[in-house]
């Protein structure tokens, strides 16, 4: 069937604020669904209450609403616009819910709108785990023994019935909120109540435990004719009884036999079509027992997920792009397969490499938290490592994850303790992938790794290889070493600093040797067919190989925009937004693009977006031998955040030019010193302050400068390790907790202004002009990080000669360091005198807020500027002022029950909602700033 | 698993057109040659190793790794290894499955099949992709490459090369339960054993014919239907078969053909075949049912196809089934005859299940017929 002609009109719901459990990938879906719809003709209206997503852009968008995700934001819009249709699908679970929700109230039938891309009686179907289990029981397809509970008491007796160690699923929840294994009785307790309470029905699944089966994902699409296409097949790295989202994966699956794998087809296959007909995307989970190959069902989510981006990114197949095509009505047979442009895309991508994801977590901003992994999801982001083969396609995932290590193993930080590495492989954390590594290095028994793990053994053997070759690599010298076993170490994936540690040389001198010898990278393409066909996207992953390279590079003039690698807390999507639209305007203004990135939740590793996408880890050596192979003009560092302003040095080293502002000045906003010297010059004030190497020293500057003190390491993101000490005691704990930490690291110490009130202030500069595009104040009082701070554009109650003083400071700061590009400077303010606390030379967290809020393009801008190819002077700007925007920060602490939200100067929101008020008059306001004391740690 | 760090002998691929690639011995150590395709399968190896279509050819899987979960004794398509050699990227020796017999590495070795792993298989599949399908050699032994051009040689060229009766069954042999309601006789042109298991479990008792058998043998049996098998070689060849396909239809008796069968079923009623630039080999091809107008994936394996030119206008022969890539023939039926064809292999072993149905079409069609 083609096109449906009766849908003009489309409302797209999106996913609101990055929790854990529901980040970026949403904003990936539904961009590329809108793109694909209005591709079709059809007008596109768009509800997210998140400001750093691409998709609430115009560019994606015709009608775009940055409103709270309730009905009656939904109502509103279905007031002002003909809506045909809505595809709640690309939004995650939260647009599934609201869809539900306004379903319930009758809106959609009222307004004569159209539910596409899903059924609802399918969601209820597939959330609702004893409709589920019946469902899957009719169908013929086995699942665990249990039932649903909906009381405390009836809990207690299905777990009497099925006995331990079981499982419970609160019904409703996002990323396994609230779940848990429960090994015996006197933790069952416990355990039920949580899960009823969390769960929004109070409900819960109590189910029997297949703990250490393997687990595997199916992404299903289907048409409007039934035809049923499998994406991808994921397997788990780390088996039953750790969240899909807190997993190590693997694709395509490594250890399935075709028997095995065509019955799980048949299964997913049998089972999307048992829960109801709908043209759209689905994710279904299995678990296979190790011994007798049975399949059990796990879940079945009708909708684009997490792991369904993972699947776009890591076989090319854009699934909400053609996803989105289904909903209105074309069916696949009707399709080209986006990437090879020739072919149909009603097929089912082939590879012919590896890819391994590998989860960040950031359990450093929840102290307290129980860091063993399990059915409720931890991690706040995802790196995606591709290779030819699995080890490098794990060592790849491990460069990108910035966790202050080289790879997996080889760098000299292995744990060495053999009871603590026991401890990890049975309890596993977020480390517990380099402890299986130190274990045989150690020399643990196979036997032990895979009983304490319950990992398959091919993937044990994978890593014991790995230690085997660095022990063989150990006997040499960079000098003595055989050329081909060099080789084989760069084809499994291991970085030349990884070498250099082994070989006992320098990571430069391990890239020189290699070159000499032409083992050098090669580029392959990610093309969905295995080479069958010839592709027409560039998307390219490197490799070691001695044949061919298939990355051909045009005479045009060119240029490299560095992604942001895995989100994080401090550093998230919006530092993607900014990538992206930097790729845009770089391509306005006639560059070739490039971006390099390795976050598969990202909008910038789509395609579509560059002329190139390299999937690359964010990591030196990958970034210098793809300038090496593409020769662009620069590099652009500033829309990275950290991670990619943090290889600025090294650019600088290499003679490798950095569009927009340079290193030196880069380097002097991060230079405590300097950049005192530079205030200290124009005569703006600053907070006093010390650098300390001991804590001797610290409690002689502490007397100096007078407590409160803000105690931070020199170098830092997001306020890590940021702490107020209001005594010697405290002062001395912290001193030499970061000392402890980083050995290397300085610690500065400044006076903290207790009580004041914080701004910031966001501007483009082209060396000769300033344009301040948005100042904020902070509702909460100094103490708490800005990132966690409610933030409102423009500020709501400084004076005249406080905005006098923050826009005099910016100029100069921004004049004075040279900027050329973006930057960002904090204030606090007290007794009217404004402080600058830090100036950032590159695109911040606020950018895209005030982007949204102001309805102007300033990423485009400041890349047009920094790239020197306009002037702030050639832009007109007209920014919408009308009443106030607050940046509402979104925590995710449900997730750990242990700790408390408790705010001070280490960011830990994961996301962010903007709001409109018209006035100061508003309900929500006047909560914020009742409120703005209450979550204050000090 | 004893086998930690394996250090294989090295070895050499050439091709005919006197590319070479460099890589490390696996299964047996020694020279082979073929024609050289590649298989996009990412699962069934074992199942591809051992399908008689492949006789004679060097098989290249495009999947990164190959070997993974070792072999099971019960998963195979015929009763030995029918590939002539086996080029990879990275071969595995450990395996994890719990109820494999042995490792890939034991089992080519036992079954003398000579392989080469470590090489750039994506370079090699994209160059097979521009160049066509051409004879290669593999060897850990011959290091010349005059000493290679000259094995080369006298390896055969597929074109017009007939293998059925090398594959096929000497003798017929029965399969199934002589109870059952329908009688099919199964002409062996390297049949696969899942085409016989898929009759079986439709309520079939087979005969299993070797591929020379006549018509009036095979009707002595008294047989409800004919199955034409999949095989090897060029059907353009093989008029024996191209003549008991014509009987059978002239008789007017239930038909299925699968692949080679397809092939010989076309030619049989007027069309023609030709030899494909590349062929199609994977688990993935898109065949649309222009009779029902769904969709199905399917396992392909095949270098020859029927010719699409006159299909539209013949005056016995139906389109259909095609294949949405290229728009090749994946499907016939002929006009007033209870016959029918596909190209691809409904029996998948490896690959999806979408394309059972022709099975059930089939004893639908034996049913009326009675």
């Amino acid at each position: 069937m083609p096109k449906n002609q009766d849908i003009k009109s489309v409302l797209i719901i999106g996913s609101g604020p990055i929790v854990i459990g529901q980040a970026c990938e949403f904003d990936y879906s539904g961009s590329q669904a809108a793109r694909s719809l209005r591709e079709e003709g059809i007008e596109v209206t768009l509800i997210n209450s998140n400001p750093a997503t691409i998709m609430t852009d115009p560019v994606t968008a015709d009608n775009v609403y940055l409103m709270p995700l309730e009905k009656k934001s939904i109502i509103k819009i279905l007031e002002k616009h003909k809506i045909d249709a809505v595809l709640p699908t690309m939004g995650g679970q939260t647009a599934l819910n609201l869809a539900i929700e306004c379903d319930k109230a009758g809106i959609w039938k009222k307004y004569g709108v159209k539910i596409i891309g899903v059924d609802i009686n399918a969601i209820n179907t597939t959330e609702d785990r004893e409709l589920f289990r019946k469902k899957m029981l009719e169908l013929g397809v086995n699942v665990c023994k249990g039932r649903t509970a909906k009381s405390f008491l009836e809990g207690k007796e299905i777990a009497q019935e099925i006995g331990f160690p079981l499982v419970i699923r609160p019904s409703f929840t996002l990323g396994g909120s609230g779940g848990g294994f429960v090994n015996s009785p006197e933790e069952f307790d416990k355990a039920l109540q949580r899960g009823l309470q969390t769960s929004p029905v109070h409900e819960v699944l109590v189910e029997q435990s297949i703990l250490g089966w393997r687990e595997y994902e199916l992404e299903l699409l289907r048409d409007n004719n039934q035809n049923i296409i499998i994406i991808c097949s994921i397997e788990n790295f780390d088996p039953m009884g750790i969240h899909t989202g807190d997993s190590i994966t693997v694709a395509p699956a490594m250890t399935l036999p075709d028997t095995v794998y065509q019955q799980m087809r048949d299964l997913a296959i049998k089972m999307m079509n048992g829960i109801g007909q709908f043209a759209g995307g689905c994710n279904v989970q299995f678990a296979v027992n190790p011994v007798d190959d049975t399949i059990v069902a796990i879940e079945i989510n009708p909708r684009v997920s997490r792991s369904s981006a993972l699947a776009s990114k890591a076989t090319g197949y854009p699934i909400a792009k053609i996803a989105a095509k289904l909903a209105i009505g074309y069916n696949l047979d009707e399709l080209i397969n986006p990437i090879t442009k020739t072919t149909s895309a009603y097929f089912e991508p082939a590879l012919d490499y590896v890819i391994v994801k590998i989860p960040r977590w950031n359990f450093d901003k929840f102290r307290g938290a129980n860091t063993e992994l399990g059915l409720q999801m931890k991690s706040v982001g995802e790196a995606m490592g591709i290779g030819r083969n699995f080890q490098e396609a794990l060592q790849k995932a491990c460069q990108s994850l910035e966790i202050r290590r080289n790879g997996l193993g080889a760098d000299g930080k292995e744990l060495t303790d053999q009871a603590a590495i026991l401890k990890s492989l049975e309890h596993p954390s977020w480390n517990r992938l380099f402890h299986i590594y130190d274990a045989f290095k150690m020399g643990i028994a196979f036997k032990t790794i895979q009983k304490l793990t319950k990992i398959d053994r091919w993937f044990l053997s994978q890593i014991e290889e790995l230690v085997l070759l660095e022990k063989e690599l150990q006997k040499y010298t960079l000098e003595t070493l055989p050329r081909h076993l060099l080789l084989s170490a760069k084809q499994k994936g291991y970085s030349d600093r990884q070498l250099g540690h082994i070989l006992r040389c320098l990571e430069s001198e391990v890239r020189a040797h290699r070159k000499a010898l032409n083992i050098n990278r090669v580029y392959k393409c990610v093309d969905t067919c295995a080479a069958e066909f010839e592709a027409k996207t560039p998307y390219y992953y490197s490799t070691f190989e001695e044949g061919e390279n298939e990355s051909v590079v045009s005479d045009r003039k060119k240029i490299i925009v560095l992604g942001s690698g895995p989100n994080r807390i401090g550093q998230g999507i919006e530092f993607d937004y900014s990538c992206v639209h930097g790729v845009l305007a770089a391509r306005e203004e006639g560059y070739e693009t490039i971006m390099m990135n390795c976050n598969p939740e990202t909008v910038s590793t789509d395609p579509d977006i560059s002329d190139k996408l390299y999937f690359e880890p964010v990591f030196w050596e990958h970034l210098i031998d793809l300038i090496e192979h593409e020769k662009p003009e620069g590099v652009i560092v500033q829309l990275g955040g950290q991670t990619a302003l943090k290889l600025a040095e090294k650019l600088h080293r290499y003679g490798i030019k950095i569009i927009g502002t340079d290193f030196e000045s880069l380097d002097l906003a991060e230079d405590r010193g300097k950049f005192s010297d530079l205030l200290k010059a124009h005569k703006i004030p600053y907070p006093a302050y010390g650098v300390i190497e001991d804590a001797d020293q610290a409690s002689d500057l502490a007397k100096e400068l007078g407590y409160p003190l803000l105690v931070r390491p020199s170098y830092v993101l997001g306020g890590q390790s940021m702490k107020i000490v209001i005594n010697d005691q405290e002062l001395e704990q912290h001193v030499v907790n970061i000392l402890n930490q980083d050995p290397d690291n300085r610690v500065l110490l400044d006076h903290f202004l207790d009580g004041a009130i914080e701004a910031e202030a966001d501007a483009i500069c082209d060396g000769e002009d300033v344009y301040i595009i948005g100042i904020m104040e902070h509702i909460e009082p100094a103490g708490i990080h800005s990132g966690d701070s409610n933030a409102v554009l423009p500020p709501f109650n400084l004076g005249d000669l406080v905005m006098k003083q923050i826009r005099d400071h910016t100029r100069t700061i921004a004049l004075a360091l040279k900027t050329v590009g973006l930057i960002n400077i904090q204030f606090a303010i007290k007794n009217d005198i404004v402080y600058v606390i830090e100036a950032n030379p590159r695109a911040s967290r606020t950018v895209p807020f005030i982007c949204k809020a102001y309805r102007e393009p300033y990423v485009n801008y400041a890349t047009k500027v920094m790239l020197g190819t306009k002037k702030i002077k050639d832009f007109t700007f007209n920014p919408h002022r009308e009443g106030y925007a607050i940046k509402i920060p979104v925590f995710s602490f449900n997730k750990f029950p242990n700790v408390n939200k408790e705010l001070g100067p280490e960011m830990k929101s994961t996301g962010e909602a903007i709001y409109f008020i018209e006035d100061l008059d508003d309900d929500k306001f006047l909560e914020l700033y009742a409120e703005r004391n209450l979550y204050l740690s000090r | 698993m004893n086998n930690k760090v394996s250090s294989r002998k090295d070895a050499i691929l050439m091709l005919a057109d006197g590319t070479i690639f460099k890589g490390q011995s696996i299964g047996k150590q020694g020279t082979s040659g073929g024609e050289i395709c590649f298989n996009t399968g990412m699962t069934g190896y074992q199942e591809i190793y051992t399908d008689p279509s492949y006789y004679g050819q060097i098989i290249v899987n495009t999947n990164a790794h190959i070997g993974n979960y070792g072999i099971k004794r019960d998963e195979v398509e015929s009763g030995k290894v029918q590939i002539q050699g086996l080029v990879v990227k990275t071969f595995s020796d450990v395996y994890s499955r719990h109820s494999a017999d042995k490792s890939l590495q034991q089992y080519l070795e036992e079954a003398g099949i000579v392989g080469i792993c470590g090489i750039d298989t994506r370079a090699l599949v994209r160059h097979l992709r521009s160049k066509g399908a051409m004879n290669a050699v593999i060897s850990s032994e011959l290091r010349q490459e005059e000493a290679l051009r000259r094995f080369l040689q006298d390896v055969p060229d597929m074109n017009g090369l007939e293998l059925s009766s090398v594959v096929s069954t000497q003798e017929p042999y029965f399969e199934g339960k002589s109870y059952a309601p329908f009688r099919v006789a199964v002409l062996d042109l390297g049949v696969k054993s899942s085409i016989v298991s898929n009759l079986i479990c439709r309520g079939c008792y087979c005969k299993v014919f070797p591929a020379q058998t006549t018509f009036s043998e095979m009707q002595q049996w008294n047989p409800n239907g004919y199955l034409i098998s999949n095989g090897p070689g060029d059907p353009a060849v093989m008029h024996y078969a191209i003549e008991t396909v014509q009987q059978i239809l002239a008789a007017d008796k239930p038909l299925f053909g699968i692949c080679l069968g397809h092939q010989i079923l076309a030619l049989a009623a007027g069309g023609k075949t030709f030899k494909m630039h590349h062929g199609h080999r994977g688990l993935n091809h898109p065949v649309k049912n222009l009779l029902t107008g769904k969709g199905e994936i399917t396992s392909q394996n095949h270098g020859f196809a029927v010719s699409m030119e006159g299909i539209a206008d013949h005056p016995q022969i139906e389109l259909t089934h095609i294949n949405l890539n290229d728009n090749t023939v994946e499907g016939i039926r002929i006009k007033g005859k209870k016959a029918f064809s596909v190209q691809y292999h409904p029996e998948s072993s490896p690959g999806p299940h979408d394309s059972h149905y022709l099975f059930d079409d089939f004893v639908a069609l034996m049913k009326s017929a009675d």
